[in-house]
């Protein structure tokens, strides 16, 4: 008897683990199948929910069958996940984390009648494309609304890790706020994870505290949204629109948005038109944008974000365009000059105005 | 400075409950490792039944229930069938931190009722409020810290002022002899395993409830493997388990308060485990039989083989 109670308890314990990854398939009616690898929970409210967004407007639009695994780790697993996704039939395959990157590489050669597409990455073989999207063109827009709302013109930056798509986020964002307010300052801490909602609060504690009133944030959880509400204080999101998490506090978000980039490589991959690429698009192809303002939004700060976003918009603006100073005040970009894309993707400086260090 | 001290006492309540749900586990000879799985289980009932019922009490009720059922199934495991300990506590936090996901999935980008963040809003005692320093920091926190004092003094004076936490120490140290005494063994393992479990799940339904307060997956991140340490760092005593949790969520966030003065985040992370292993290493100096871990822990206990 105990024998067998020992049997059916091991045998949930393990099957339970299961339970939260569970695949699901939607039926449709074309023949072309659609795989998605997620890193996280698509109930992450944040960068997997996104990509998943992106995928039903994909559904939608094209009406293809879409297959798609949650919670794959950056590992091995991947290899498998997306050969698991090719024997169900799966012709294209986006995977949307920059740790996949060499495993889908690997795939790749493997399949080269499937086409891949990897997000956030820095490589490409002939049947693999990568793609990201210039968020700092929203995050330049959201600056804008932090520096017009700011009265003790201290504004928090709660940031995951020193790396360039981070830095690049909170220089751009520090610009936007100069822009409309010149003696602000962006103070920023890391917290060293993507994920940790406890932490990333206490994170944003620390700068109210040190006197900020609006935070902004470069992390996957609504926690630094959360320490704004509790304190009296406004917040600036990320990924999504969080205005159902901090509905006292939050103003507008930075957000992605993959549905039209999916929908048009599934097409011309279908059409047989597909060529590996290098894609980063910005406001101009809608792949980022900045959330509806709601009605904590600062007066003006509608005016202001339409003026700039149709200046980048039209090209007669760049965000990282000179004169550029650093924090020391150091002339790092002249006058008439502009940051190029490479440079960019290796930016590993604070403007002049962040409060912080790089480590 | 006092800020910084509120935000310690914190960030050190979720450790502190878990710290003491597994104190009193290991007292009882078990080493249980599910303590991430626990309060994980605790965080999404806490979080699922609060936005269902709306009752702030229930919530947590709803969180210690959850949270020794699944301490439950370890007991079961190690008690009845005496699997090994260490084993059965991983496949607990595998368990469970997949039950709270799935669980959870419905409780996502969900708000907490607004009466239940009111009734966890900071209240200010009387009188010991108005105490220099101290008071601010210690006197004017929410209900569930106020429960974290009491619980600490609860435990110590049950585990070394009363008779039945005596048998339980005695289980700890050495089964075969209590039961000789006619101490009933297994009752006794039980009851204190579903007490630790209720404990941890207390601990997590602070970080969903109340510090939060929403439903993320893995909302606990790992502070579960830290009140192991933190067991360890405070030799099984309630009374020190209390600055111990508070002197580590200090270490915690720290961090984002000392950035500029460019100390390297890398160390301060290091910190609270280096200092574990001094507190070891000075414990193990004096060889005191206080400071010295229950001597039958994670030992299965056969009756036959007394």
């Amino acid at each position: 008897m105990k024998k067998v109670l020992a049997m059916l308890l091991i045998a949930t314990l393990v099957l339970t683990m299961f339970a939260g990854c569970e695949k699901k398939e939607e039926e449709k009616t074309e023949d072309m199948t659609v795989g998605f690898i997620y890193v996280g929970p698509i109930g992450d409210g944040g960068w997997t929910y996104a990509h998943n967004e992106g995928r039903l407007y994909l559904e939608e639009q094209l009406g293809v069958k879409t297959l798609y695994k949650e919670s794959v780790p950056e590992t091995q697993e991947v290899e498998t996940e997306i050969r698991n996704l090719i024997d169900q039939g799966a012709k294209v395959i986006f995977a949307t984390s920059f740790g996949y990157m060499d495993f889908v590489e690997k795939v790749s050669k493997d399949f080269p009648e499937v086409t891949f597409f990897h997000c956030s990455g820095y490589k490409t073989t002939d049947n693999m494309a990568n793609y990201f999207g210039r968020i700092y063109e929203a995050r330049y827009l959201s600056g804008i609304v932090a520096g017009l709302k700011t009265e003790s013109n201290k504004i928090g930056y709660v940031a995951a890790f020193p790396i360039p798509e981070v830095i690049r986020g909170i220089d751009a964002f520090t610009l936007g706020a100069q822009s409309v307010n010149p003696d602000v300052e962006v103070e920023v801490v890391w917290t060293y994870t993507w994920y940790d909602p406890a932490s990333e609060k206490e994170a944003a504690v620390a700068l109210l505290d040190g006197g900020a009133d609006v935070i902004a944030q470069h992390q996957d959880t609504a926690g630094p949204q959360q320490a704004a509400e509790e304190k009296g204080a406004f917040s600036i999101g990320y990924n999504t629109d969080m205005k159902d998490m901090a509905p006292k506090a939050y103003m507008t978000a930075p957000i992605w948005n993959w549905g039209p980039y999916y929908v048009e490589q599934v097409q011309k991959v279908m059409n047989g038109e597909f060529e590996s690429h290098a894609y980063w698009g910005g406001m101009n192809e809608n792949t980022v944008q900045l959330a509806a303002l709601t009605d904590l939004a600062p007066e003006g700060a509608q005016a202001a974000i339409d003026a700039a976003k149709a200046s980048i918009l039209d090209g007669s603006f760049h965000v990282f365009q000179g004169p550029l100073y650093n924090q020391a005040g150091e002339l790092v970009v002249a006058e008439g000059e502009t940051l190029t894309d490479g440079e960019m993707l290796e930016l590993n400086w604070f403007v002049q105005g962040v409060v912080g260090n790089i480590e | 400075m006092t800020s910084f001290l509120i935000s310690v006492v914190i960030a050190g309540t979720p450790l502190l409950f878990a710290t003491l749900g597994e104190i009193i586990t290991e007292k009882s000879g078990h080493l249980n490792l599910g303590v991430e799985g626990m309060m994980l289980v605790g965080a999404v009932a806490g979080f699922g039944f609060g936005i269902i019922t709306g009752n702030p009490i229930v919530a947590i009720l709803g969180a210690m229930v959850a949270g020794a059922l699944t301490a439950l199934i370890y007991g079961f495991l190690t008690i009845t069938l005496r699997a090994n300990q260490v084993v059965s506590g991983l496949a607990l936090t595998i368990f469970g931190t997949g039950f709270s996901s799935y669980i959870g999935t419905n409780f996502i980008g969900k708000k907490m009722p607004d009466n239940i963040i009111e009734f966890y809003k900071p209240i200010e005692i009387p009188l010991l409020s108005k105490i220099p320093f101290i008071g601010q920091i210690f006197f004017n926190q929410d209900i569930f810290v106020y429960l974290g004092y009491l619980t600490v003094i609860a435990l110590g004076i049950y585990l070394y002022k009363t008779n039945i936490g005596m048998n339980l120490r005695a289980i700890g140290e050495n089964p075969s002899a209590a039961d000789g005494a006619g101490i009933r063994v297994s009752w006794y393992k039980y009851v204190h395993i579903l007490i630790g479990g209720a404990l941890c799940g207390l601990g997590g339904a602070y970080l969903s409830v109340v510090e939060v307060p929403a439903w993320q997956d893995n909302i606990t991140a790992g502070r579960g493997w830290i009140a192991i340490a933190l067991v360890i760092f405070s030799k099984w005593n309630p009374y020190k388990a209390i600055f111990a949790a508070y002197f580590f969520g200090g270490l915690s966030i720290a961090g984002f308060r000392l950035q500029h003065l460019s100390i390297p985040q890398s160390l301060l992370d290091a910190l609270p485990y280096l200092f574990t292993i001094v507190v070891l290493v000075i414990s193990s100096m004096k060889k005191s039989q206080e400071n010295a871990p229950p001597k039958g822990l994670s030992v299965p206990y056969f009756r036959e083989e007394r």
